[in-house]
């Protein structure tokens, strides 16, 4: 399993690295400390170039700015990055981990802890079904079970063309008006499995 | 700011109403329903019947009843309307012009309404919560002003500890012997942190309060950091509240401008900053030692305790952490008094607690209640029994980490000690009613499954227990378990409340066993016969067949 | 500093004060059970089988971060406390795949040697037979997630002792796993050093040296006293 995430992330083997080859541990190492140079005792931190031209690394380069390149922005900082690019890519966790000088493992540990990030692109469309408990009592997993039979999905996953990505939260305060669902970001109240894959049928249509 | 400023913000504001004032809720529940079209309807409607000079349309927060959202409601007549629409918005403000309206009406002196003491709700459905004159004209920074200038820290903490004020994340935990440990803890700095990572499934009380009134919730926080020495403060919300979180940056900066926040708040040498973090998606990081590693930017495992955050919390500083609704309780305190709120409750639970009422109830929304009101008269009086004449069967309260609460133990008061009697706990606030088409071995797995899900790894009873525990009910629910297989449930329960390392491993079997407590027959109808099950159908009421 | 009495099963045993439990029971002879705790790493808390009763709490409180009190008295092995660890240990043998038979720390593993000092005759519980993967990319050693029990000896040894952090856990709950850097192939890691540390310090065949046969891999960890002594007063 661990290589298959590794793979999603983008590593095909060793050739696959951007800072790997085939003889390892002096060139990586080499690699690591640039960036780095020693003065009169104190490693003094050079901060790493953005990784391309795009404006949204300035947008996520100014929020590690505000918090001081400290390391515990990084929770923040990946908000930044999964808000600018809708997931996090291999390229940005290691950025993020060399300006803030947090240790790549821990980069990719925090990001995998939580919920909220994910390393998988997603799709044009976004459907949160609520599993709160009032959405429970409330027969929330019919809505889910028709959800999936209509999009032929599991929650976590995305359409093969790229429209729609489902995914489930456990309560998301909408309570009162259990059972709940957010269609890309904006919450429906009182929903039944048929509006739901009504309101699903608009995003396939568009797109063809 | 001087006090005479805030005095004028406010007698501006005051002179600045209109006569009548239509009160649209957006909050997070009533948005999701086209609120925010509704008041654009409304307010055109105001504009083209030229009413412009006596009527005015105000975006206020939570009133409620979410479950008839989108409300509106008309002041002073004290009218409310349910259920309305784009469509027959514009018909409201008719009525103001003599017209008739199609719009649903509500009623407002309804036992919903009527029997609610409202104090931490004191502002919701009133004040437009993305304007700080709005609060201010409540009274609002006055607490503050007071504190400051009339008080020392350690009569706020005084005050605090008189009121009776226990903490509304669900432990309990007395707030003034709280405040009183990090004051008299030594530290070259000190941290409060409003913890708002309301994570429990069926709560909705703390995004609420964000919601409707994000100012006191900070005016509460300033009063904290002024009691215990602490001069920066976080409030951590979940991620899963976007509308909670940017009302927050709203309030944050205005009072930043209006120098509500920041350095020498009411020329005193007291400073005090507010930063907002976010969540990203973990029910563990409500524990107050994994909220702490979670603004510090680290997985959010919770670690041992001692030491307490009081003495060694955030990077090692005191650190002061309350909930949302235990913050929103600290103005109320300091402007009526402790002794006002330690008249409200009972003996060992003062004051009023808020309540998300949902699930298969008339009334589905937010309820704030006096301590000591027994389940049964939420249930029946402000719930309005179950919709279409249906059966209640029990109530969920403390959400994975409570229990389910029997029908004939519905006298039982709403109190931190005796809801902990009858194996459930208050929790957040989450109450969940269940009638007699739910199953509870099936409530008790949903539950499971949440805290199998959430279990952050680090130890090993609640990791692997909980792993165990889900699969055994999934086995009883397919009606392939043993009466074995109900006793290694029950020792497991017993392993993983007595060894795992935080409070979400030490209460997840919680609702597991209540629901053995109280609903044994459902388990024992799910095992094989032949193994000593009943062997009856469960969606039968267990108690036809066998009284236990 | 001062110096606190306490009894321990009914020994009296004095320790200085910011000891802890562990400490003072294991300086008086007293063995308490320890997996994710190692001399020289910080302390997690996490495997509870240290687990003790202490008079006064109704709370049981792990021996490794429990400080000790004066008057204090300590019960670490009654019937209940046995029955709590060999159902933890047999909860750790039903999470991931350990097959003693064949492993390269048979004979040398403290989870083993744990099982057999409860008397675990069987696994009361399921299998979860999970699929995890055997990484064997790097040059000398083999990380095998089947034997792994997420003790997180080797995160800590590699942060606090090494000072690379090549380790951490990523995931949570039972899919939680050890990952080298950005849960790439550990041959592949740009951080670490290949010192070894963490195979010396894993307390079963979950981390090994390459080329070691059934029973073969024995662990060396009289460094960690020695490294943590050097250090001691050096910033």
């Amino acid at each position: 399993m661990g290589h298959q995430d590794g793979t999603a992330l983008g590593w095909k083997g060793k050739e696959g690295l951007p800072s790997g080859g085939p003889s390892t541990h002096e060139i990586n190492l080499a690699d690591l400390s640039k960036g780095w140079s020693k003065q009169g005792g104190q490693v003094k931190v050079v901060k790493p170039p953005l990784p391309s031209p795009d404006k949204r690394w300035k947008i996520i380069d100014a929020k590690m700015r505000k918090m001081g390149y400290q390391p515990h922005a990084l929770i923040e900082t990946l908000h930044a990055v999964q808000e600018s690019f809708g997931y996090l890519d291999e390229v940005a966790l290691r950025w993020v981990a060399k300006s803030l000088r947090v240790p790549p493992s821990k980069v990719y540990g925090v990001s995998t802890f939580y919920n909220f990030f994910t390393l998988k692109p997603q799709g044009a469309h976004t459907c949160v079904v609520c599993l709160g408990t009032a959405c429970y009592v409330k027969s929330a997993s019919k809505i889910l079970e028709a959800i999936e039979v209509f999009t032929k999905i599991k929650p976590g996953e995305t359409t093969p063309d790229r429209q729609l990505s489902l995914l489930t939260v456990r309560c998301i305060g909408a309570c009162g008006i259990a059972p709940a669902v957010v269609y890309d970001g904006n919450v429906s109240g009182r929903v039944t499995p048929e509006q739901a894959t009504e309101k699903l049928k608009g995003y396939f249509s568009h797109a063809s | 700011m001087l006090l005479e400023e805030l005095k004028g913000i406010a007698e501006k504001e005051k002179a600045g109403r209109k006569q009548i004032c239509v009160r649209c809720c957006m909050s997070a529940g009533c948005m999701s329903s086209q609120s925010a079209e509704i008041k654009q309807v409304l307010e055109k409607a105001v504009a083209d019947r030229q009413l412009g000079d006596r009527v005015e349309v105000r975006r206020v927060g939570c009133m409620g009843l979410c479950g008839q959202g989108p409300l509106v409601s008309i002041e002073p007549e004290g009218l409310l309307y349910e259920r309305v629409t784009p469509e027959n918005a514009a018909t409201i403000v008719e009525t103001l012009a003599g017209g008739t309206t199609s719009a649903q009406r509500g009623d407002l002196t309804q036992p919903f309404f009527a029997r609610q003491v409202a104090v931490v709700s004191r502002n919701g459905g009133r004040i437009d919560p993305e304007r700080i004159e709005d609060y201010i004209e409540a009274g609002g920074y006055g607490a503050l002003h007071h504190v400051l200038h009339e008080l020392q820290p350690a009569d706020v903490v005084v005050a605090i500890t008189q009121s009776g004020l226990r903490g509304r994340g669900g432990g309990g935990y007395p707030t003034g012997l709280k405040w009183a440990t990090v004051a008299k803890s030594k530290g070259e700095r000190k941290y409060v942190i409003c913890n708002g990572d309301e994570g429990d499934p069926g709560a909705f009380m703390d995004r609420s309060v964000l919601e409707s009134d994000p100012h006191s919730v900070i005016e509460g926080m300033a009063i904290a950091g002024y009691a215990v020495g602490a001069n920066m403060g976080y409030l951590y919300v979940r991620a899963e509240y976007p509308l909670a979180i940017s009302r927050l940056q709203i309030a944050i900066r205005q009072a930043r401008q209006r120098g509500l926040l920041g350095d020498a708040l009411f020329e005193s040498t007291f400073n005090f900053n507010v930063e907002i973090r976010i969540g990203a998606g973990a029910f563990v990081c409500g524990e107050e030692t994994a909220l702490m590693a979670s603004i510090e930017g680290r997985r959010g495992q919770p670690r041992p305790r001692p030491p307490f955050p009081a003495e060694s919390g955030l990077w090692g500083f005191p650190t002061l952490i309350n909930n949302v609704e235990t913050f929103a309780n600290i103005v109320p305190i300091i402007i009526r008094g402790a002794e006002w709120y330690a008249g409200l409750g009972t003996e060992k639970s003062k004051g009023t607690k808020v309540f998300a009422l949902t699930g298969k109830i008339k009334n589905n929304g937010l309820i704030e209640v006096p301590m000591g009101i027994t389940i049964r008269e939420i249930v029946e009086d402000l719930g309005g029994g179950a919709p279409d004449g249906a059966k209640i069967k029990a109530v969920q309260t403390g959400g994975p980490s409570g229990g389910c609460i029997p029908a004939h133990l519905f006298d039982t008061p709403v109190d931190y000690d005796s809801l902990m009697k009858v194996g459930s706990i208050m929790g957040s606030g989450g109450m969940v009613v269940m009638d007699d088409t739910t199953n509870m071995v099936d409530v008790a797995r949903f539950y499971m499954q949440f805290c199998m899900e959430e279990s952050c790894g680090k130890c090993i009873p609640c990791r692997a227990g909980t792993v165990q525990m889900y699969q055994l009910l999934n086995k009883i629910l397919e009606r392939q378990a043993t009466i074995k297989d109900l006793e290694q449930l029950e020792e497991l329960c017993d392993l993983v409340r007595n060894t795992s390392l935080c409070g979400l491993g030490q209460t997840a079997p919680n609702p597991v066993t209540s629901t053995l407590r109280y609903f044994r027959n459902e388990y024992l109808a799910l095992l094989q016969p032949e193994t000593g099950g009943y062997g009856v159908d469960a969606k039968q009421p267990a108690d036809a067949k066998v009284a236990l | 500093m001062a110096v606190k009495t306490l009894t321990i099963d009914g020994k009296p045993v004095s320790a200085e004060e910011n000891e802890t439990i562990l400490q003072a029971a294991t300086d008086a002879g007293i063995k308490i059970p320890t997996l994710c705790h190692l001399d020289g790493l910080s302390e997690v808390g996490a495997c509870r089988l240290c687990i003790t009763e202490v008079s006064g709490s109704n709370k049981l409180l792990p021996a490794c971060v429990t400080k000790v009190a004066e008057g204090m008295e300590v019960k670490t092995n009654s019937e209940r406390l046995q029955k709590y660890r060999l159902m933890i240990l047999e909860l750790l043998f039903a999470e991931r795949n350990h097959v003693c038979a064949v492993c390269v720390a048979n004979n040398h593993c403290d989870l083993q040697n744990l099982a057999a000092e409860h008397g675990m005759t069987h696994v009361r519980f399921a299998y979860q037979y999970p699929n995890v993967p055997v990484d064997a990319s790097h040059d000398w050693f083999v990380m095998d997630h089947n034997r792994c029990i997420l003790c997180t000896r080797c995160v800590r040894v590699c942060d606090e002792i090494e000072g690379a952090h090549t380790w951490d856990v990523m995931g949570r709950g039972t899919n939680s796993r050890v990952i080298t850097d950005l849960n790439q192939p550990w041959g592949e890691s740009e951080t670490c050093t290949s010192c070894s540390k963490c195979v010396q310090v894993c307390p079963t065949g979950a981390l090994s040296s390459k080329g070691k046969s059934v029973a073969e891999m024995e662990k060396r960890r009289d460094f960690l006293p020695y490294l943590v002594q050097q250090r001691e007063g050096r910033p």
